[in-house]
């Protein structure tokens, strides 16, 4: 069998999330196509409702957009009922899109090193900085 | 009919963004149609609000000093302005935008068009007596569980009647609740003069819309995908969409402004707000955006092709706004060393003398800014020595006296709490009205009969 690495799902996509009412969307991109399969297949509706246990109050459910190499989740209950009524610093569930990027999954070591270091600001004095 | 693409500008992604991102759109280079969104959800309401203080308000106002500035620029080169600036007040805000017209010298150059009758305020109880539920779309509540505290009720409208003010020859359309995707895909049908059963070229221009309709977060605002490579957000370049007859866009801005548009930022704006993709409904027309084919074209150029659409329901969605209580939120600043371990401290002082006082609240809710405000429980334990950290508490309910007491609660904890606290220079905490969503379904040949096209001279 391959050697696997457990990487943040933060080296393998970007996302955006936003609210509708009382539910956050998060929209998950793979940031090469190539990559997508193996997002749709680690980042399912289950274990992004256990990644978000403790801070969500509802079911996830999960759309797919191969056509953009990207899922939709979406996150019910998660905003303290959303808008002008939620008491939350993130009433409109800006980002709960880098809070899923904290998911932790399971890549074939190859993919791991080719991706390493992605979704973060180059670190100073690495050559790797624009 | 025109063969060149038509180019449609969004200026403005809400009420309040960049001012100055209009004018650079028609400063920039060339456009032919400027989109400006104004609303959201609650806005509806905050206008019903100033409107019943002052009859003479009730719209984006911010809308009118912009046109003054850049009447003249599109009334000599005929760029069409789009807005849903006229909030609860449209009438109002298009005699205001005349005027401003006159003021900036385009007098019998240019008229306003203006778009009503959605809203529904004054036909509520008909509506109720007559058997339209407006049941909550998310809770399934009939609305008469809260009829009394309704503030605002209106229809998102789609594009007809913004195309029938564009053929009725108005240089600038001031609409009330609209969709935001009309602003843009009205101008697409009426330029290319699109059938309203032509349900591929209706999506595209829906999803050109959503493209749109948050300004700079399609051209590199708010871009999570290496966003310390994008240039000049400081003078960032709003999205402009460049449409072909068959509904096809080009997504792209001016060259010499900044940011980026690229699939990433697309995507990304794509995915904002999503609900189903595959049932994107509208008053128009239900776009399927598991369809959409997106090409990158050369620098800061995104080619949308290949969307597909369906026939729209027989409902219209209403935006209704409703008072449920109160709220407040109030914060202090901890220092190190054990900064979090005061901050919790001070709260469980804080929760006992609440408690003490028998003040009841429907929700009370603590946060640690700067360690778990915005991930939770996912933010783990917070490191020993963090440098700082600011306790925020937020109370609400349906009891304002409760809720005001608990703004008085908050200063005391500066002398009679855990040490090491500050950042109180700001006052007593606001006690907020709640002013809440209320979706809704209404069939819509109850609406479409009352709505109307008028227009106003410059």
């Amino acid at each position: 069998m391959d050697s696997v690495a457990t990487i943040p799902l933060l080296e393998l996509a970007h996302a955006r999330s936003g609210d509708k009412g009382n539910t956050a969307n998060v929209g998950v991109i793979a940031y090469e196509p190539r990559d997508y399969p193996l997002i749709r297949d680690r980042v399912t509706a289950n274990r992004v409702g256990e990644h978000f246990r403790g801070l969500i109050e509802g079911p996830v459910e999960r759309f797919e957009l191969e056509n953009l190499h990207a899922l939709n989740f979406l996150l019910h209950g998660a905003l303290d009922g959303g808008g002008t009524v939620s008491l939350m610093t993130d009433a409109q569930g800006k980002v709960f899109s880098t809070a899923l990027l904290r998911m932790e999954i399971e890549v074939p070591d190859e993919v791991a090193e080719r991706v390493r270091g992605r979704g973060r600001v180059p670190a100073a004095g690495t050559g790797e900085s624009p | 009919m025109s063969e060149h693409p038509v180019r449609i500008a969004s200026g403005q992604g809400f009420w309040g963004d960049d001012l100055e991102a209009p004018v650079r759109q028609v400063e920039g280079g060339p456009i032919d149609y400027l989109m400006l969104d104004y609303l959201a959800e609650v806005t509806m309401s905050i206008m019903q609000k100033q409107r019943s203080r002052n009859p003479a308000a009730g719209y984006a106002r911010d809308f009118v000093p912009l046109m003054e500035r850049i009447f003249p620029a599109c009334a000599r080169r005929g760029i069409r302005v789009v807005s849903n600036a006229g909030g609860v007040h449209p009438g109002e805000c298009a005699r205001a935008v005349a005027e401003a017209g006159r003021r900036a010298g385009v007098s019998g150059r240019a008229k306003v068009g203006v778009v009503s009758g959605d809203d529904l305020m004054d036909r509520l109880d008909e509506l109720l007596a007559a058997g339209h539920e407006l049941r909550n779309m998310e809770t399934d509540e009939p609305l008469a569980s809260v009829r009394n505290s309704v503030r605002s009720a209106n229809v998102y409208l789609g594009a007809r009647p913004i195309v029938r003010a564009l053929q009725g020859g108005a240089l600038v359309v001031v609409t009330g609740r609209s969709t935001d995707t009309a602003l843009t895909y009205a101008p697409m049908a009426h330029e290319f003069g699109w059938r309203w059963d032509s349900w591929d070229r209706l999506a595209s221009g829906v999803v050109a819309g959503h493209i749109n309709e948050c300004g700079a977060q399609a051209s590199g605002g708010n871009c999570l995908a290496d966003w310390w490579t994008i240039p000049d957000l400081a003078e960032v370049g709003f999205p402009i969409v460049e449409a072909r007859r068959n509904g096809s866009f080009v997504v792209t801005k001016h060259p010499r402004l900044g940011g980026a548009v690229s699939l990433r930022t697309v995507k990304e704006q794509i995915l904002y707000e999503m609900g189903d993709p595959a049932t994107y409904i509208t008053p128009d027309v239900i776009a399927d955006f598991t369809t959409i084919r997106l090409a990158e074209e050369g620098r800061d150029r995104v080619r949308v092709h290949g969307v597909r659409g369906r026939a729209p329901t027989p409902f219209l969605k209403v935006s209704i706004a409703y008072a449920a209580g109160f709220k407040a939120v109030g914060t202090l600043v901890y220092a190190w060393p054990d900064a979090a371990a005061k901050a919790r401290a001070a709260s469980r002082i804080l929760r006992e003398r609440l408690d003490r006082l028998g003040l009841a609240f429907d929700r009370v809710l603590v946060e640690m800014v700067g360690w778990d405000a915005t991930h939770g429980p996912l933010a783990g334990d917070p490191p020993r020595d963090l440098p700082e950290v600011q306790l925020r508490v937020g109370v609400r309910g349906p009891d304002r006296a409760a809720i005001e007491r608990f703004t008085r609660e908050i200063a005391p904890l500066v002398l009679t709490g855990p040490p090491s606290v500050t950042g109180f220079a700001g006052g007593r905490p606001r006690v907020q009205e709640i002013v809440a969503y209320w979706p809704a379904l209404i069939d819509r040949t109850v609406v479409e009969p009352h709505l109307s096209v008028d227009f106003v001279d410059v």
